[in-house]
Order: structure tokens, then sequence, then C-alpha cells
């Protein structure tokens, strides 16, 4: 049997699950879903990701992120968004990004002129 | 707090084996010999999987339970400061629970059937919370010594293989600096007060001793289990090293206040081993197994609360498009 779980990061892993250890949880009254929390240390930086939060709805959502992780230090944002509602690469097609390295052409680096400056100086001298 | 780095496995219990793909099983540890951490996606051998969830699952039931003898003194902290350390280092255990239930969450167990699994006695917690917190001198002891103990062990783990739990425990250590401060500070306080408040941190100390010394678990080092575990990097070091490592940090500490441990046998070999006397490990099993002084409660204040809690979290579920006014 497919591993259910209200968790949406887990069911996209399509476990499979001994029968007698799945739990019928009233998801009706009680089943909570989960958030990705983005938090943001300082205005002018970037929200980053740092872990998820059960909840009932999108402000309970804001307050468990408040609570679990903005304890301390500074904090000046949080973002909270439904897991369900992240679209992601998958694990197994890394491989679509191997070739970035290779494409030296988009790099500044890749375009060196010093050398023929030289080479037309010096030309030019000898003339 | 509050993992010790003993991972209970009930001795009656079926283990269901299963035989990985050695072509998999190969690349897995070779990504691990070069430092990689694994990712809730990727291909894992079966038993790394069981061992991680049963692993962080027991941590995050001991960050709760952990918590209920410490929250039952809040009101009876001496003095406005202590209670406020203390309902924060109390909310800080809850937390920490929540972020390794995500953790485990993430290979494959749903966080109800573990919250369901620790009320009906299926997985297990740190033995030392079976034991109860009699005076608040006892309480100085958890935030001191079993706090140093737990760390000792996280500060190791959060160098682990498994990512997400690496991540949580990264953030859990943070916070857990503060608790052995204001542990460490309480300890203090009666240690260097008047001959009353010396002996009641003596007492306490007494008798918390042997299940300090049970905290990391038994020695481990002949086991061919825990050898596999440690190349996993799922175990970063023996139960006998980390408890080797925490009496030598820690046994100065309290020597210095001028306390006595109570076990005569207690040494340090030149190799920075100990020696201690039995302590009793017959009893260690015994209360694991359910059958210590405080078990039973701890279980009991825990199903009070998942039963008394239904109604709020059932009346937050149902709030449906009701305007809440956002917090910030």
């Amino acid at each position: 049997m497919k591993h259910i779980s209200l968790d949406p990061r887990v069911n996209r892993m399509e476990l499979e699950t001994p029968e007698d250890q799945i739990v019928q949880i009233d998801a009706e009254k009680e089943g909570w879903i989960t958030y990705e929390v983005f938090h943001q240390k300082k205005t002018g930086t970037q929200h980053i990701h740092a872990g998820i939060v059960h909840a009932p709805s999108d402000e309970m959502a804001l307050v468990f992120a408040k609570e679990q992780f903005a304890r301390r230090g500074s904090t000046t944002g949080l973002w909270v968004v439904k897991s369900a509602n992240i679209v992601a690469t998958l694990a197994e097609d890394a491989e679509v990004f191997e070739t970035t390295p290779e494409k030296l052409h988009r790099e500044p680096s890749a375009y060196k002129v010093r050398d023929k400056i030289e080479n037309f100086k010096k030309q030019n001298e000898q003339q | 707090m509050y993992g010790g780095g003993y991972i209970h496995q009930d001795k009656n219990q079926k283990v269901q084996t299963q035989v990985d793909d050695p072509e998999k099983l190969a690349a897995f540890e070779a990504k691990i010999d070069a430092g990689e951490k694994i990712e809730p996606h990727d291909w894992m051998p079966y038993d790394y999987r069981r061992q991680l969830i049963r692993m962080i699952e027991q941590h995050a039931h001991s960050e709760i339970i952990g918590a209920l003898p410490e929250g039952t003194w809040i009101t009876r902290a001496p003095g406005f400061k202590r209670k406020m350390s203390i309902m924060a280092k109390v909310q800080d255990e809850i937390g920490h629970a929540q972020l390794l239930y995500s953790a485990a969450e993430t290979l494959g167990k749903p966080r109800e059937q573990m919250l369901n699994d620790l009320i009906n006695g299926k997985s297990k917690y740190s033995n030392v919370f079976n034991y109860p917190a009699k005076t608040w001198a006892d309480v100085t002891v958890i935030g001191f010594l079993i706090d140093a103990a737990a760390i000792v062990n996280q500060v190791l783990n959060s160098k682990g293989s498994y990512g997400p739990y690496c991540r949580a425990l990264e953030r859990i250590c943070y916070e857990e600096s503060f608790h052995l401060k204001q542990g460490h500070d309480a300890f203090v306080a009666l240690a260097t007060g008047t001959p009353t408040q010396r002996a009641m941190v003596q007492e306490a100390l007494n008798r918390w001793w042997k299940p300090i010394i049970h905290f990391f678990g038994p020695s481990d080092k002949m086991s061919v289990h825990t050898e596999r575990l440690m190349r996993w990097k799922v175990k970063m070091a023996s139960n006998d090293d980390m408890r080797n490592q925490f009496l030598s940090t820690y046994v100065p500490k309290i020597l210095e206040l001028g306390l006595t441990i109570p076990d005569p046998e207690l040494s340090k070999n030149a190799d920075g081993t100990w020696n201690f006397g039995d302590p009793d490990w017959d009893e260690f099993f015994r209360v694991i197994n359910g059958d210590g002084p405080c078990n039973a409660e701890r279980l009991a204040v825990r199903s009070w609360a998942e039963e008394k809690g239904r109604w709020v979290r059932r009346a937050l579920f149902n709030a449906g498009e009701k305007y809440v006014v956002p917090f910030a």
C-alpha cells in the first residue's frame, strides 16, 4: 500500500508502508497541513528556507513559524507557503543542470584580449 | 535536551531484514565517505531509514517528555528570573520536538503516528525522564548535567549524514547553549549558597547520578550493529566515548564546587576513559520497559494533553474563512 501522509513531502516520496503502520487520522477535524517557512534575518536580505510547520490555516502557520523560527537573534520577515504549493525539481533530474559550468561563454573570464593588444602594440612599434 | 544517543530497540521485536541493492549501497556509502549529506529523496538502505526514524523519533519524544518535569516547576521556581528562564526553556524544548518530528517525517513516518506510538508505549524516550524531580535542586541538576550530556550527543550528531536531522540539530544546539548556562547558573547558586541549599543540591546529585551514567546507554563497543551505524554516520560516537567526553568535562565542574559524586569507584584513566561503579543496567532496562517511578505518570500527562487539546485543534481547523488578525 502506498504511504499516505498529511505531509505532501512524504507523499511525493511514494513510500511503501505496511498496513498496520498507517494511522487513521480524522482529516476532516484534525488534519493540519504543512507549510514551508522562509525567514529573513535583516531588511534588504533574502528570505531563506528555515523549515516547516504543521498548521490548520495560513494565519496559524505564521504564528507557529514565529514561535519556532524567530525565537532567537534578529528577524525582519517571515513567509509561509503551503508545502503542496511548492513546485520543485526532482532529485533524480539533477543532471539537467550539469552543463551549466561548461557554458563558459557566459563568464567574463572567458574573454581575454590582453595578449592581442600587446601583440598589436609590439607590431606597431616595429614598423 | 535531550537525546542521549542510546537507540532503544525492543529485544522481542521482530526485526525485518531487507537486502539492499549492493550497487546502490556502495554508491550510498561512497557518498557518506566523501562527507556528503543524504537528503530525503536520495536512495538509502532499509536499515538506515529504520534506525534514523527510531533515533530521531525517540529524540523528539524526549524533548516533549523532558519538558514535563520542568514544566511542573515553573510556578515553584524560586524567584521571577528563574521562572522566566525555566518557562523559556520549556517552550524551547517543545519547539525542538517540533523540529525533530519534522526531520523524522521526511523519512516517511507521519507525525500523528509518532505521537500515537509515544502514548501507546511503542516508542521510547530518554530514560532519565522516568525519574521524578523532587525538589528545585533536581531541576538544576537536570538543567545543568542532563542538558550538558545531551549537548555532547547533539553536537556530535549535527555532523552526521542525514541532512534534515543535522539542520534541526544545528538550530537546537544553538538554543541549548542557553539551557546549559541557565542550568549551571541555578546549580551554582545552590552549591555556593547556605548549608541547607548545599545539602539540597548534594541530595539531588546523589539521586541523579545513576540516571546520568545511564544516559548514554550501556557500553556498545562490542556491537556490530553500532559499527555499521557509525560507518553510515547515524551514530557519531559510541556510548562509551560520549560518556567519557561528558565525564571529562563535567566532573571537574561538580568537584570545584566542593560537592561529592556518589560513586567511590569513579576515576579517570590516563587515556581519558573513565571507570565507574556498576550503575545497575538491569534497572535501566526495567525502567525503559515501563517499570520506572514516573513512566505511567509521564504518559498519562501526555495522553491528557492530547485529549484535552483536541477541541482546540478542531476549533482551529474549522475556522475556515473566518478572519484572523495577522500577527505581523
